[in-house]
């Protein structure tokens, strides 16, 4: 393993390397391909500035987001994007580092009102394929200055460059978290519930779905408020007589752990298989209940008003797919993806055996053109192929 | 500001390319009559004009496809233009280059209220965008200044922002989806109503690229549900330190406010001149706006009260109804063409980090005095984005030179303590050869590779964002291989 501790040291070591690097943060969300040079980045670690009062955050790529997460929470104040840990659905352990969540563009629930990952994230200094130290963007929230290869960066799972240090807008913490919940309603009616939630001006911070059997029992909607006290309880208020229309809903303060578990996908730790999918949420019923549910037996999650669906198979739903289960999982996973290509939308294969992975192309395929145009930049960024090769396509 | 020397070649080649631009669109959407062209010789930076050899019009992005296909094939370097707003000389042609406007394209294609888009045609004005869904109860909110008659192409290749960054973010932000133009005529779809990218993040290098990538036709936005209310108070302070600690300490103390503006006694006193605001004699004055139902409001306020009256304000003032609301707000949103009525101005918009307000302030005042020129200061104070306003007088020789030499020592003060040279108005030519200041040349190189990728024959509004010097070999080489 490739430890450096400087931003000098990484640029050595990806300059000096000879062949493929696998990279790495805490190598806790199943990016780092198996072949290749195990190159850490763990120890490039340390928050270098933190200034409340400006609501900005430097921190060496390596730096566990605990750390971070602490630091924030003592002067009442949070990443916006709320990053999930993967570490329960794909069981993995280890410690996520703030550069793993921008190499992957990590967000959870509250991405549909603060925005993802990327949305936050105000600067990186990064080492390019070349072992050439770059930066872009900075530390002011409000950056036009040249392109934003801060936002390319995000998301591209370490196959531009090695993030070294990044930086982020910050929010305030809020006092209190609230929720609305209904009971028992049909995917239509909570994809419409939640729609006319975030419809509304009482600022719904989380929208989640546990999609129910036969046409609803046992599913739940969760609405989620945040702020001051009063600000929480008067919205929540206001909210049940938006959903009216749905039934009754019910208001409780608290329940900052269930958000937690929506984050973190707690209900599909036991899956075999994973898929995420980003789409159009009006388009999700059709999708489930027509293009999906009646030819494959799977679980699937709602979050970010169902413009984000966890889709899950454990062993005997795959099994019951095909006697082959990897046959099975391919099955699913090419229905998923030709959906997307019709509706608008992308499904990315998270967590899968590594027979499924080397034989499905785990992130939705792109335009012909796009290709073109991802081949063209990973040349210019990493001219010898030696950065991830084999992830993104 | 230095702009290249136009190519003898493609000045020769306009009757020819006229022509066929003239095969592919109607008649009228051509303009190559040299007094109807002088129309597109300059955008909001005006002190810089160059009439272009023609300008197009197309109405479709089947004719902006066709366009640039003949451009592409003639080695004619294409120069895109919103409605032609910038202040960095975004849209500013060169004597070889032709005008390619989108301001036909102006439609809406789909409103989408469950989903909360909107997908318009990007020559489109940012207010009418708004325009469009406010009557159901929604806004889009990027908000730039000019947003009565910039128009969405423009807030896309530029990243505008507006006064309410704070909370909603800039155009990158609310930017669900393009449908783009490559320089060779490929058409290509990018995102769409659906959250995040799957691959790598094509909207957020796009949004921001100064038009130097690709032309984007048409634009899917995020629309928000309008909040119940909002309601400013104003604060007025004996010094710029105070009012910089004020901010802070509101930031801190886990409000959110959704603008903090900031005006100077120079600002203010031409401003109450002007618009007649009844705004208190200080040195700076803070516009603070909350947002949400009459308690949610009164509770915010109430906080933020309470730490403005810890810096012992001059004065303190809370809108009472809308009728009170609208004066606060009527001077900062009158300030510009307030200036502009006594002076000539240079606006800037360097943003540097809020904790050096006070210091960059007061050496704005230093470098006022030293170069002879007066400054006022009207910004968004909450994220940091200064407007400095430099009078000048364009008529006096010289004039314009030492504004522009003062200009960039404040930029250039930016980026020492630790900012940077735009904050939504993009780089343009204005500040393209300010680049080296906040980039080291490898910093310069691996963005200008990334237009290698899309524009490989640099023919997409090449002489912008970067210093000529280091995009030269680029844009030469491309007119030696023309």
């Amino acid at each position: 393993m490739i430890e450096p501790t400087t931003e000098l040291e990484l640029s050595e070591a990806v300059r000096d390397a000879v062949g493929p690097l696998s990279i790495r943060g805490g190598n806790t969300r199943g990016m780092a391909p198996a072949a290749g040079d195990p190159l850490s980045v763990a120890r490039v670690s340390g928050i270098s500035l933190y200034e409340p009062g400006a609501l900005t955050i430097v921190a060496g790529a390596g730096t566990p987001l605990s750390e971070i997460e602490d630091a924030l929470k003592q002067e009442g104040q949070m990443l916006p994007f709320e990053p999930m840990d993967h570490r329960p659905m794909l069981g993995t352990d280890g410690t996520p580092t703030i550069g793993g969540v921008v190499a992957a563009n990590v967000s959870g629930p509250r991405r549909l009102r603060a925005g993802g990952c990327r949305d936050s994230l105000i600067g990186v200094r990064f080492v390019d394929g070349r072992g050439v130290a770059l930066k872009n963007g900075g530390r002011v929230m409000k950056n036009v200055t040249g392109y934003d290869l801060v936002k390319l960066l995000s998301g591209s799972y370490g196959t531009l460059g090695v993030l070294s240090e990044v930086s982020f807008k910050l929010l305030p913490k809020h006092d209190a978290t609230g929720v609305v919940s209904l009971h028992g309603l049909s995917l239509s009616d909570g994809v419409a519930a939640m729609a006319a939630a975030l419809g509304s001006p009482y600022e719904v911070s989380g929208a989640a779905m546990t999609p129910g059997v036969d046409d609803g029992a046992g599913s739940v909607v969760r609405l989620r408020l945040e702020g001051f006290e009063n600000s929480v309880a008067y919205r929540g208020a206001q909210l049940q007589g938006v959903l009216k229309k749905f039934g009754a809903a019910d208001m409780a303060m608290g329940g900052e752990e269930d958000w937690r578990a929506v984050r973190d996908v707690d209900a599909f730790a036991d899956k075999t298989c994973i898929w995420k999918i980003a789409i159009k949420a009006s388009d999700v019923p059709q999708m489930l209940e027509t293009g999906i549910w009646p030819n494959f037996g799977c679980d699937a999650l709602l979050d970010w008003g169902g413009g984000l669906i966890w889709v899950g198979c454990d062993e005997a739903q795959l099994a019951a797919i095909s006697d082959d289960p990897i046959e099975g999982a391919a099955r699913l996973h090419a229905a998923l993806q030709s959906y997307m290509q019709v509706v608008g939308g992308h499904a990315t294969l998270v967590k899968g055996p590594v027979a499924l992975k080397s034989r499905v192309p785990v992130f939705q395929p792109e335009a012909t053109p796009l290709v073109g145009l991802a081949t063209g930049l990973r040349a210019q960024f990493d001219p010898r192929g030696i950065l991830n090769p084999g992830i993104m396509g | 500001m230095e702009m290249p020397k136009p190519d003898p070649r493609v000045l020769g080649l306009k009757s020819k390319l006229v022509a066929r631009l003239r095969d592919v669109l109607p008649h009228d959407a051509v303009i190559d009559d040299e007094i109807q062209t002088r129309v597109y010789e300059c955008d909001a930076l005006t002190a810089y004009k160059c009439p272009p050899l023609c300008a197009v019009l197309p109405a479709s992005t089947e004719e902006v496809s066709a366009v640039l296909k003949i451009c592409h094939q003639e080695g004619v370097p294409v120069v895109p233009r919103g409605s032609g707003t910038s202040l960095a000389g975004g849209a500013l042609p060169t004597a070889d280059s032709v005008i390619l406007g989108v301001a036909r394209l102006n439609g809406v294609i789909e409103t989408d209220y469950d989903n909360r888009f909107i997908k318009v045609q990007t020559g489109r004005t940012n207010l009418s965008v708004t325009g469009a869904v406010e009557s159901d109860g929604f806004f889009y909110a990027p908000d730039p200044s000019s947003q009565l008659a910039c128009a969405i192409a423009g807030n896309i290749a530029m990243n505008s922002g507006g006064a309410h960054c704070l909370k909603y973010g800039v155009t990158t932000n609310n930017l669900l989806g393009v449908k783009m133009v490559m320089m060779d005529g490929t058409i290509v779809d990018i995102g769409g109503a659906h959250m995040d990218a799957g691959g790598y993040d094509w909207l957020g290098l796009i949004c921001g690229s100064e038009g130097q990538l690709g032309v984007v036709t048409e634009a899917t936005l995020r629309i928000l549900p309008k909040p119940e209310g909002a309601r400013p108070v104003l604060i007025g302070y004996k010094s710029a330190e105070i009012a910089g600690a004020c901010v802070s300490d509101i930031i801190k103390a886990g409000v959110l406010p959704v603008a903090i503006e900031y005006m100077d006694r120079k600002v203010l006193e031409v401003v109450e001149r002007h618009a007649k605001a009844g705004y208190p004699d200080c040195e700076a004055l803070l516009i603070v706006e909350v947002e949400g139902s009459p308690s949610e409001i009164d509770e915010q306020l109430g906080l933020i009260k309470q730490i403005a009256a810890k810096h012992d304000p001059v004065e303190l003032r809370e809108a009472k109804d809308a009728a009170e609301a609208g004066r606060i707000w009527l001077g900062r949103k009158s300030a510009f063409g307030a200036m502009g009525q006594i002076n000539d101005y240079m606006c800037l918009d360097g943003t540097i980090p809020v904790s050096s307000l006070p210091h960059v302030l007061r050496r704005i005042g230093e470098l006022s005095k030293e170069f002879g020129l007066e400054v006022g200061n009207v910004f968004h104070a909450g994220d940091g984005n200064m407007h400095p306003l430099i009078l000048f007088d364009a008529n006096k020789p010289g004039d314009l030179e030492i504004c522009e030499e003062m200009g960039a020592e404040i930029l250039k003060l930016c980026v020492e303590v630790g900012g940077c040279l735009t904050g939504e108005h993009g780089v343009g030519i204005e500040k393209r050869d300010l680049m080296n200041v906040q980039f080291a040349p490898e910093d310069l190189e691996v963005q200008m590779r990334v237009k290698d990728v899309f524009d490989p024959a640099w023919l997409l509004n090449p002489a912008k964002v970067f210093p000529l010097a280091s995009s030269e070999s680029r844009r030469v080489q491309v007119e030696a291989a023309a």
